[in-house]
């Protein structure tokens, strides 16, 4: 009882302390930002740009919603990158060389690629084999598969209509043009609806007598975050407005922070993840849930697959190569254990734009692609050191 | 003949726990000496502080081997003085042969590389010693149990034994491999080598001993002395019980009902060795109010039979009919057992029973998602309020529900497991260990809820390998041995006495 009179007056600071790995990441995301627009004398946070840092990192983001739930679930897909080049190359083949409708060709690939999910799904699942080993396996397959497919060939270019899919713009509904009235309104709705929902879970929290974070930090925060929203929309809108890629990433993360937080199934994947034996001993299907996140994992990686295609305007074999690196190094940044059961979808999210805005600052440097992978590795390494380094002080 | 041991008034504390209280025991040089007590006496540790896993200093007390106090500060220490301990578990490496595993940090060698050629052959003259007709390039993982028992004895020979320690040695080997271990031993005795054998199987232990040691609850009871066949198991089984009970258990008055679950003919085969029968044909009742008890010695098969009506989580070949309320169910899968009001409360809370990283809220919701959500929608108030009601109804002792599983205490812990079972609305509850590892005050109040839940009309199976705690809880017991059911009791009738006794004659026959 004593501890939670005391909950309700916490300082800022020791409430900070408390949940450094949370705060720890969004300021390491400001501070990397505020470092590469320093450095880059402003180029980073033009107009332009922003709308290429969403371009560029829109598949990697879209991966790391799934690769959460995998990881969460106490597993790992090493083949996400191999089977978006794989679905980018049958892509190219269904709607240029066999002038499929884009539709179905679409379609046609997001079903293969839940294929592709839950064959390594199955093995992982029902067979127990680990899943580094089969989606090893994967990723060699589906690599040679796509030089199969193309025959070492580029093919390309796309439709217009499938172009749209990545480089395309929602048309301003206000008819200003420049600034996009649309940028600018969603922006504010966003900000507004943030702090909205902010301030009801606070509410809900007070009820229940849950530990809050401290009012001025709450203010803070959300300041800080709604700025940010409005900001970047604000930029969006002197350019060409919203991308589509942006509209589909922001209603995708909405959707998988929904859920992972809201759903039964989403905390039943926790609970495999967690205690695989206690949660199959509490009546939970646990082989069937491992096996659907990597169905899921499968659906995620095609739909990458076709957006990266969409970008390049053509699929190369050398597409998708490493990007699985990326994307698991996306979510550990973002707080996930690799003993699974914990991690957030917004922490991988934050993970993949730490990765990102690294990769786009260090590009307009003129850094070498030599030192920018020595860079990145140091970074993943010591997010993950800084959370054991936590969790033993915890302890 | 002299004393080669002599344990004087150990004493060994754990944080709360007095393990060993002021123990005694003296083995002469060339006998077999026989340690007995009931599962948690502390025999287990008291080998512990002999063989130097806990170290001098850690216990209070003096240990006088071969005419020196011995000061041992870890394993190696004991070993280097001809003390081996073979354990119940064994300690071998199963993809190596059985040279490799003899010879493990022993290895012939000479600056780091190894002399096969002497491994073999001194080796095989390690197997003629314990009559274990193997090639020493035999990989240990193509060996029945039995014979990996001779191997760690033949490892021990290989370190120049003089007191061996065999914890539980036949209690995982068929009667023939026992017989043959046990005229190893006698073999061995012949030698000049001194053995303490652990055992609950009493016949073994009047077959071979010299002497008997009788520990229980942590103090020795008794030094028998075994030569000349005067001594019974009767007398020993004497010693092992016997202890006072009053008080230690709420007050509960028996209302059975109606019969609400019954079992029949359940069988099932062990999960890898598919000729291992590890249930054998049992059946069982159990009424609405009633708590009905399952007593047998580590290994009979408790766990495996609950584990195996939950949802056919342990075992092969699982075979039987469960019937609630008379019409038969489906138990097959976990979801399908809770669903026909099955639930079980799993021995080990912390590996079975709970997401420690999770907090209370989260753990006691986990097994009827269902009950707090609509259309795969959670409601987090609703979750919340479910684990508040648990919280005041069991008296879980912390400030909130959204506390960490990992930060209470034991006893707190298990009342969770209990929250997230009584969530699910069952009509039996299948207890397994309910109180271990638990201190005494917290124990008290698992024994009120259980009355609580029994007087509310539901069926509870409680599975204890403390006798007194079933003696103390249950309207009737049956009494399990090697995955039977070999007698059943009342409470007016059972003792320790009368468990003990089935339990040994069973395992005489």
């Amino acid at each position: 009882m004593e501890q939670a009179e005391r909950a309700g007056g916490i300082g800022i600071g020791a409430y900070i302390a408390r949940h450094i790995r949370e705060y720890g990441l969004l300021f390491a995301l400001i501070a990397i930002m505020l470092f590469f627009q320093i450095v880059t004398g402003g180029v980073l946070l033009r107009p332009v740009n922003i709308t290429n840092l969403f371009l560029q990192n829109s598949y990697i983001i879209i991966m790391a919603l799934g690769m959460l739930l995998v990881i969460v679930g106490g597993n790992i897909d090493l083949s996400v990158g191999s089977v978006m080049g794989f679905i980018g190359a049958l892509a190219a083949v269904m709607i240029v060389n066999w002038d499929l409708p884009v539709g179905v060709a679409m379609i046609g690939c997001l079903i293969t690629g839940m294929a592709i999910g839950a064959v390594q799904g199955y093995f992982v699942a029902y067979w127990k084999i680990p899943s580094f080993i089969v989606t090893l396996a994967g990723m060699l397959v589906f690599r040679g598969l796509s030089l199969w497919l193309l025959a070492g060939q580029s093919i390309g270019p796309f439709p217009q209509s499938f172009q749209s899919l990545s480089t395309g713009f929602i048309p301003d509904l206000f008819g200003i043009g420049r600034p996009n009235g649309l940028a600018l309104a969603v922006g504010v709705a966003a900000a507004v609806l943030l702090v909205w929902f902010g301030l009801r879970a606070r509410a809900q929290n007070a009820r229940y007598g849950i530990e809050d974070e401290p009012w001025g930090l709450f203010v803070f925060r959300n300041a800080i975050v709604a700025a940010a929203l409005l900001f970047v929309t604000w930029k969006l809108a002197w350019f060409r407005g919203l991308p589509n890629v942006l509209l589909s990433m922001v209603v995708l993360t909405v959707i998988y922070v929904f859920v992972t937080e809201r759903t039964t199934i989403g905390r039943r994947v926790y609970a495999v993840g967690g205690n695989a034996k206690a949660a199959k001993l509490s009546g939970i299907r646990t082989e069937r849930l491992t096996f659907l996140t990597f169905v899921n994992m499968g659906l995620l990686a095609a739909l990458a697959g076709l957006i990266f295609a969409a970008r390049l305007n053509t699929a190369t074999p050398k597409a998708g190569f490493a990007v699985e690196l990326d994307v698991i190094a996306a979510v550990f940044i973002g707080g996930a254990s690799m003993a699974g059961g914990s991690g957030k979808i917004v922490g991988a999210v934050v993970g993949a734009f730490i990765m990102g805005v690294m990769n786009n600052g260090m590009s307009i440097l003129g850094i070498g692609i030599d030192y920018q992978q020595v860079i990145k590795g140091m970074v993943l390494l010591a997010a993950v050191f800084f959370d054991v380094y936590n969790k033993n002080k915890e302890a | 003949m002299t004393a080669l041991l002599e344990m004087r008034n150990i004493t060994k504390t754990f944080p709360g726990v007095k393990a060993l209280d002021d123990v005694s025991i003296s083995v002469r040089e060339g006998e077999i000496h026989a340690i007995c007590g009931e599962n948690g006496a502390g025999k287990s540790t008291l080998m512990k502080v002999l063989s130097g896993v806990y170290p001098i200093g850690s216990y209070e007390g003096e240990i006088v081997y071969d005419g020196d106090t011995a000061e041992f500060r870890g394993i190696r220490d004991s070993e280097d003085r001809g003390i081996i301990i073979i354990h119940q578990e064994l300690a071998l490496v199963p993809l190596l042969s059985i040279a490799e595993n003899i010879y493990l940090g022993n290895e012939r060698a000479s600056s780091g590389v190894i002399d096969w050629h002497e491994t073999f052959q001194q080796t095989e003259g390690l197997l003629a010693k314990v009559g274990l007709r193997e090639a020493p390039g035999t990989k240990v993982d193509s060996l029945g149990v039995g014979k990996q028992q001779l191997v760690e004895i033949a490892k021990a020979l290989s370190k120049n034994v003089r007191l061996l320690i065999l914890d539980e040695p036949t209690a995982a080997l068929s009667e023939s491999d026992s017989q043959a271990l046990l005229d190893l031993l006698l073999e061995l005795k012949g030698q000049g080598v001194t053995s303490i054998i652990i055992s609950h199987k009493l016949n073994e232990v009047r077959r071979v001993a010299d002497s008997v040691t009788v520990i229980r609850d942590g103090a020795t009871i008794s030094t028998l002395d075994a030569r000349g066949g005067e001594l019974t198991e009767d007398r020993i089984v004497r010693d092992m019980v016997g202890r006072d009970m009053a008080h230690r258990y709420p007050e509960r008055e028996a209302r059975a009902g109606e019969v609400i679950f019954e079992l029949s003919d359940w069988n099932a085969w062990h999960p890898e060795h598919a000729d291992r029968q590890v249930i054998e044909d049992v059946s069982m009742t159990v009424r609405a109010g009633e708590v009905v008890g399952i007593a047998g010695l580590m290994g009979s098969g408790r766990t495996e039979l609950a584990m195996s009506i939950f949802g056919k989580s342990y075992g092969r070949n699982v075979s039987g009919e469960v019937r609630m309320h008379g019409k038969p169910v489906d138990v097959s899968t976990v979801d399908r057992a809770i669903n026909a009001g099955l639930a079980y409360v799993t021995e080990d809370r912390k590996t079975l029973g709970l997401i420690l990283e999770d907090t209370i809220r989260r753990n006691t919701v986990l097994a009827n998602l269902d009950g707090v959500s609509a259309r795969g929608v959670l409601d987090e108030k609703r979750e919340t309020e479910v684990a508040e009601t648990y919280r005041k109804a069991l008296r879980i002792r912390t400030p909130s529900v959204f506390q960490k599983v990992m930060n209470l205490s034991g006893g707190n812990q298990q009342k969770v497991v209990l929250s997230k079972w009584l969530f699910t609305e069952p009509e039996l509850l299948i207890l397994d260990e309910p109180t271990r590892g638990i201190d005494v005050g917290a124990k008290y109040e698992i024994y009120s809820i259980i009355n609580e839940l029994s007087a509310a009309g539901k069926a509870v199976i409680m599975i204890s390998s403390e006798m007194p705690e079933l003696l103390g809880m249950c309207d009737r017991i049956y009494v399990m041995n090697e995955g039977r059911f070999v007698g059943e009791l009342a409470a007016a009738e059972a003792s320790q006495e009368s468990i003990m006794s089935l339990i040994v004659r069973d395992k005489g026959e």
